[in-house]
């Protein structure tokens, strides 16, 4: 009956999130830092994670190869096909909600016991408007991050693959080219778009309806990962089958 | 003038405010006192709108918050000003930024305009040296007259202070007291100060309202809280020495 409750609020909260807009001129401002904050400082770890997840799928893919009768290309195609449809979406759609998710909420958390949000609504601002809705346009540039994902992890497992022995530089590329699939790469930004909406609002929900201190703040921050996690995974499943089933 | 016409407020099962009537006049600082849980900012906080009372209204000079739409509750939101106990100043701002923040979000004003007022408040706040400083950079008694600067730039007609001394030492309480009072009446607003420092209630309570257990137990002024034979008044306003042996030299001097 909770979890019922707090889904039901969270859709209540996005109602509000949409009343009321703050002026634009204050807005633009709020959503050039969120930019900053949600998207641009997190490239650095996605690249670097990024690079060395291609570089380990193309070893294990090359290394669980050792039939000779199968083609080396398709190491090059297994590379290409985890990251696009798994790797970059989601896996980093769940690190970003350990990133990006914990800074959300221990934020408004601290505002939240510090009164700041009280402040806001005692001004007669949209608080849910002023703190949630720029971090939502924010997170619409999040797809580009994952695009940049995509082609690093992609390249480290050519890096890994070429510069390892496992396979040339040809079959890599033959393989990445093999079968390739547009509404794949449609499918990928599609729940890369979800996934940035729910990273935005899960983590915002526990920040703002928390209610205690310091310790909470860092509870808070806890239940809004597991729940962000729990939620992508839900979703992915199901926009898989819905999308490609 | 603000007037509450028997409020009720609960929270579960929990009772707080157990139909509690006053005014509060222009011009003079109203202090809501009591124990800790006997539902002052409760009060404070229905006063404010941020919780609807259950029973009873309270009105803003004649306009009943209850009755008022949406806007209207937004626009008579913008004539309150507060100062909250641990300042809720934004810290990603500076001072002048926290000032500036409500004429920023409310008014057509021209940047220089808002500047120039941001200059006005914060001059008569005494701070005018701390403009670029972040919240994070300044002592606890700059942050509170950060903040009466900011609950005042929008020259507000209702002032609300939830124990505006909490965390000061007694020599700045003395200054963020009087500078309440003196804006009070140089504002001409209604003040409402929520606070348990008996220093206040001495320095500015021209009306001082004695809440307990959720209802309210005495009225009256900073000169008749000496004289009053209520019992729980007398054991909360005489519970440190201090002010026991005030109230003795008090008793000898009248004999």
């Amino acid at each position: 009956m909770i979890h019922l409750s707090q889904i039901g609020s969270y859709f209540l909260m996005l109602r509000e999130v949409f009343k009321k807009p703050t002026k634009w001129r204050i807005m633009k401002t709020l959503i050039l830092k969120e930019i900053d904050e949600l998207v641009y400082s997190s490239l650095g770890i996605i690249i670097f994670i990024s690079f060395f997840i291609g570089a380990v799928v193309t070893i294990q893919t090359a290394l669980n190869l050792s039939n000779p009768l199968i083609p080396k290309n398709l190491i090059g195609f297994a590379t290409r096909q985890s990251v696009i449809l798994e790797f970059a979406p989601t896996f980093v759609s769940i690190i970003m909600a350990g990133k990006v998710g914990s800074y959300i909420t221990s934020s408004i958390g601290t505002m939240r016991v510090t009164e700041q949000i009280d402040a806001l609504e005692v001004m007669g601002v949209n608080a849910l408007n002023y703190l949630v809705f720029p971090k939502i346009i924010a997170m619409l540039f999040y797809p580009f991050a994952i695009a940049i994902s995509m082609y690093v992890g992609i390249f480290g497992g050519w890096l890994a693959g070429v510069f390892g022995g496992f396979l040339t530089s040809a079959d890599f590329i033959t393989g990445l080219t093999l079968d390739f699939i547009p509404f794949h790469i449609a499918y990928a930004f599609i729940k890369t778009l979800i996934f940035a909406m729910i990273i935005a609002t899960v983590p915002s929900f526990h920040g703002f309806y928390m209610k205690g201190g310091a310790l909470e703040v860092g509870k808070a921050s806890t239940t809004s990962f597991v729940w962000t996690s729990v939620v992508i995974i839900i979703l992915n499943y199901i926009l898989t089958q819905l999308l490609l089933g | 003038m603000i007037e509450v016409n028997d409020i009720h407020k609960s929270f579960g099962d929990s009772h707080v405010l157990k139909g509690i009537t006053a005014t509060f006049e222009k011009g003079k600082t109203n202090l809501v006192i009591g124990q800790s849980g006997s539902g002052k900012t409760v009060f404070l906080k229905c006063l404010l709108g941020l919780f609807t009372p259950e029973k009873g209204y309270i009105s803003y000079d004649g306009k009943i918050y209850s009755k008022l739409s949406d806007d209207e509750k937004r626009n008579l939101r913008q004539e309150m000003g507060m100062v909250f106990q641990g300042s809720a100043l934004f810290d990603s701002m500076t001072v002048a930024g926290n000032v500036q923040f409500p004429l920023e979000m409310f008014t057509k004003q021209s940047k220089s305009e808002m500047e120039h007022r941001v200059d006005d408040v914060l001059k008569r706040v005494n701070l005018i040296d701390a403009h670029h400083k972040f919240p994070s950079e300044i002592s606890g008694g700059m942050q509170k007259r950060v903040a009466i600067a900011r609950a005042i730039v929008m020259n507000p007609k209702y002032l609300f202070c939830d124990e505006p001394n909490s965390g000061l030492d007694p020599k700045t309480a003395i200054v963020i007291d009087d500078l309440i009072k003196e804006i009070t009446e140089e504002y001409d607003i209604v003040t409402v100060i929520n606070t348990h420092d008996m220093n206040s209630v001495m320095q500015i309570g021209e009306k001082i309202l004695f809440l307990k257990n959720g209802f309210k137990e005495w009225e009256g002024t900073k000169h008749e809280i000496f004289k009053t034979d209520n019992e729980a008044v007398t054991s909360f306003v005489y519970s440190s020495d201090l002010f026991k042996k005030v109230r003795q030299m008090y008793i000898e001097e009248r004999n």
